[in-house]
């Protein structure tokens, strides 16, 4: 059947997520026909990734300069520090260019089920970023579930006493959502969050 | 009325069942193993969820089919306005998904509820008041997302944030305050919405079930008992106060999955687990019939009854059929014989079930 080298990459690309072994055997057959092709473009896209890619100390950001492209940019508002789980969220919210300040990556959430301690994420260099003053509101963009509110609850008494305005991420009525299909939970939490207008 | 023309294709032990000519009652008489549960079962697959055995779809595919099955039926209105054809039927490319068509149109499981509101008694449920009190917890929460469906999402945040915590007082390094802080925080918002909606259930059910008689039929006197607080504030302070029990004890002491489900016959004050079998039965109907009526409103509505006269004397079975009368749910009963039905059988579908196969009488 298929050699040692394509079950050896086989096995590698099924681990990736959201593919699996069949998928990955389909990608390692696309690969082995295009060898000179796109094969060559992937392996030196990998090995740029690899050489240049770091995490930012700061910020904990995924970029190819240090610190980050977000962190040096003398144009982010430095004021504001919005603190997400993990890159993807980063990437979620600074896709649009929604949020002008800086970010905080926690590189997770709390979970005493999985082992992941206060001292497994970046929460002590968070702290540190806050106590070395110049920043005015930290906007907590955690997941709405269990796992990342108990994490924002966590911060917020971490934060406790520091001059800064402590937000949070609304919950509640989608945006293009009706009324006459929403859950009562998500009503009754949208009602809670409701807010004087104009 | 209601549904007619119903049917199943490799359903289970039915191979391909057609029923014609539904009535206000139906009765389904048969030896055990008949298949008479297995029309039930079928029927209650227009409701939401994973029908009266909550099993899985590959077990309802008949053995000798192609592994998967239908069930279809048409929808009738009182007001004679244009019938609506249900159907659903397991994907056989992807077993374990479940395909519904409203009027052969695609549709998702969820909008079956808008039609129509089904509820059913299996002699599966007949022990419950003799269970343990999780049983009963499991029960007023079923009945709970019946009438609010967010109350199952209250309920699983709450057992997730209940590990949580409960794993927390269980390190060797005790974790830090603000950790617990944060960990009960979540388990009393939830557990507020968890406790808030059992209370609000059992209190609707008490409403309705006294305005019944205590005679024929035994009345249940039903009580929630909360194992904790009932707002998130007072929960959360008292988790917090009991942080060095909880931790001796290895688990949390206290919160709704505490609560318990008190249950007497109303008029004797006897608690219902020292009731007759009979006397618990009846009980079980009457908190039946009442739930299926809130959880109705104003849609049609199928009430599945399986083996419920075996249990009740005749007086007893009379003023059940009397009660059922009253309301408005199409009936469907299931029972090895026909005469404890003879109150009814005037103005019944009868049919008989054997093998797989269905016969009108």
């Amino acid at each position: 059947m298929s050699s040692q080298e394509i079950d050896t990459l086989s096995s590698a690309l099924a681990r990736l997520p959201g593919l699996g072994p069949r998928s990955a055997r389909r990608a390692v057959l696309w690969l082995v026909k295009r060898r000179e092709t796109a094969l060559v473009q992937l392996l030196e896209a990998l090995d740029s990734v690899r050489e240049k890619l770091v995490e930012c100390p700061s910020c904990g950001n995924v970029d190819t300069q240090t610190p980050c492209s977000i962190c040096a940019d003398p144009r982010r508002e430095s004021r504001q520090l919005c603190v997400v789980e993990d890159v993807a969220d980063l990437w979620a919210l600074d896709r649009a260019r929604l949020f002008a300040g800086r970010y905080h990556v926690l590189g997770g959430h709390l979970s005493a089920l999985e082992g992941i301690r206060p001292e497994d994420l970046s929460i002590a260099s968070l702290i540190d970023r806050v106590a070395a003053g110049g920043i005015d509101e930290v906007v907590l963009a955690m997941n709405a579930t269990l796992e990342g509110q108990t994490t924002a609850h966590y911060i917020a008494e971490r934060l406790e006493g520091y001059p800064i305005r402590i937000t949070q991420l609304a919950h509640g009525l989608p945006v293009g959502g009706e009324l006459d299909y929403l859950d009562e939970g998500t009503l009754a939490q949208a009602l809670r969050a409701r807010r004087p207008v104009g | 009325m209601a549904l007619d023309r119903i049917t199943l294709t490799t359903f289970r032990n039915h191979a391909e069942t057609w029923l014609e000519g539904a009535s206000r009652f139906n009765l389904l008489i048969g030896e055990n193993g008949a298949g008479k549960t297995n029309v039930l079962e079928a029927l209650s697959l227009f409701a939401p969820g994973r029908g009266l055995r909550r099993a899985a779809l590959p077990d309802m595919a008949g053995t000798q089919g192609s592994g998967a099955f239908a069930v279809s039926a048409l929808l009738a209105f009182p007001d004679n306005s244009d019938p609506v054809r249900l159907g659903t039927a397991m994907d056989p490319a992807r077993a374990g998904r479940r395909i519904v068509q409203v009027n052969a149109a695609q549709a998702s499981a969820v909008t079956l509820a808008e039609w129509l509101a089904i509820s059913w008694l299996t002699p599966a449920m007949d022990r419950l008041f003799m269970e343990s009190a999780g049983e009963r917890r499991r029960y007023m929460d079923r009945l709970a997302v019946a009438l609010w469906p967010s109350h199952v999402r209250h309920a699983s945040r709450y057992q997730a944030a209940l590990r949580e915590r409960n794993r927390l007082l269980t390190l060797d390094a005790e974790p830090e305050d603000r950790w617990l802080d944060a960990v009960e925080a979540q388990l009393a918002e939830a557990g507020a919405n968890l406790v808030q909606g059992r209370a609000r259930l059992v209190d609707r059910l008490r409403e309705r079930l006294e305005a019944l008689p205590d005679q024929p039929f035994a009345r249940p006197a039903l009580s929630h008992v909360p194992g904790g607080p009932l707002h998130a504030e007072a929960l959360a302070e008292a988790l917090a106060r009991n942080r060095g029990r909880d931790r001796a004890a290895g688990r949390t002491l206290i919160g709704p999955h505490r609560d318990e489900l008190d249950v007497s016959m109303a008029g004797k004050a006897i608690p219902a687990a020292l009731c007759s079998t009979g006397e618990q039965k009846a009980m079980l109907i009457a908190i039946t019939l009442a739930h299926a009526e809130l959880a109705a409103g104003d849609r049609p509505s199928l009430l599945l009854l399986d083996e419920v006269a075996a249990h009740l004397d005749p007086l007893r079975r009379a003023a059940l059929f009397d009660r059922l009368r009253e309301r408005g749910a199409q009936v469907w009963l299931t029972g090895t014989e026909l005469a404890p039905f003879a109150d009814i059988t005037g103005e019944a579908a009868v049919w008989r079930v054997k093998s797989g196969a269905i016969e009108r009488i």
